[in-house]
């Protein structure tokens, strides 16, 4: 399974790989905002992204939305420190297929990912 | 040893100044229920990313921001509250909490090094403001000062507050300084 780390923390995406890597996903591409992952994706196609909200040159919410716009039906975990009901709203409304608010521990983000491939597998993304 | 000239590494613009006392001046009036939203969301950011417990003193009310130490972690707010909060270390418990964050050694030249502790200090202000039930506040990008002894200033129109903060790694503290444009109650922080 290819999974893509949106954040601007290689701090934050190397916590993530080394989760990841003890769940046994090896398979992990990266990007630092949405404009690098916007490219990126011109040539990938993620079965699984986590992505942050609070980036320089694109936010997470921004990217999410255009990645739905253009019909990129991938699962996407929004994984930030916004917290707040509203902007959980706010993001599973522009299509994000789960949140796990930052700090977040390994149990938490391993939950969360099983739960979003299962449910990627049982029926199609949000579009 | 960090330099005594202040770098900043990161995005968002701050003044940094030599050391020097900034009490007095200005009466404070920041509303202390704030407080526990930052002091919960320290503990929980430390707990679940460190695995660290941290233990709080009596905090300190001051006329003005200030930070008198080798790293400094900064988020600044906006919107419904406006301010910005500092994470202040001293460089051996900056190098032994960045490093215990990343899972790695991380000492001040490394290019993560500002990062993780950046990182950090998003996670507290994030988690902070989670807990101001009623307002709608944004942070900032963090930015990261280095420079033995320096000094983080904010405008002296901001009530501020520092959280004296002791944990294994050692001593650093929080410091608040923001000014709430909406009348709102504020959520026990966990």
């Amino acid at each position: 399974m290819k999974i893509m780390l949106v954040d601007d923390s290689r701090t934050i995406r190397n916590i993530q790989k080394n989760i990841l890597g003890q769940l046994g996903h090896t398979e992990i591409v990266e990007a630092a905002d949405g404009v690098e992952a916007m490219k990126t994706l011109e040539s990938v196609e993620p079965d699984l992204m986590l992505l942050d909200w609070n980036m320089p040159n694109m936010d997470g919410l921004t990217l999410l939305k255009t990645l739905r716009e253009k019909g990129r039906k991938f699962p996407i975990i929004m994984c930030t420190t916004e917290a707040e009901k509203s902007r959980v709203i706010a993001a599973i409304q522009a299509g994000a297929s789960n949140y796990v608010v930052k700090p977040f521990s390994t149990e938490t983000l391993a939950e969360k990912i099983a739960q979003t491939v299962k449910r990627a597998a049982a029926a199609p993304a949000p579009a | 040893m960090a330099s005594r000239r202040p770098v900043v590494m990161g995005r968002a613009t701050v003044t940094v100044s030599p050391r020097r006392s900034t009490n007095g001046g200005t009466q404070n009036n920041m509303d202390v229920r704030y407080v526990n939203a930052f002091v919960g969301s320290i503990r929980n950011v430390f707990r679940t990313m460190l695995g660290i417990e941290v233990e709080f003193q009596r905090p300190v009310v001051k006329s003005s921001i200030e930070s008198r130490a080798d790293v400094s972690a900064v988020i600044g707010f906006s919107g419904d509250a406006s301010g910005v909060v500092v994470l202040a270390f001293g460089l051996d418990v900056a190098t032994g909490t960045a490093s215990k964050f990343a899972g790695a050694q991380l000492t001040l030249g490394h290019p993560d090094f500002a990062d993780a502790l950046g990182e950090l200090a998003n996670m507290v202000a994030g988690g902070a403001k989670a807990n101001f039930e009623g307002l709608d506040v944004s942070i900032s990008l963090p930015s990261v000062i280095t420079g033995q002894g320096h000094e983080v200033l904010n405008s002296k129109v901001h009530p501020s507050l520092m959280i004296p903060c002791q944990c294994s790694l050692g001593g650093f503290s929080v410091e608040v300084a923001m000014k709430v444009d909406k009348k709102s109650l504020v959520g026990a922080a966990s």
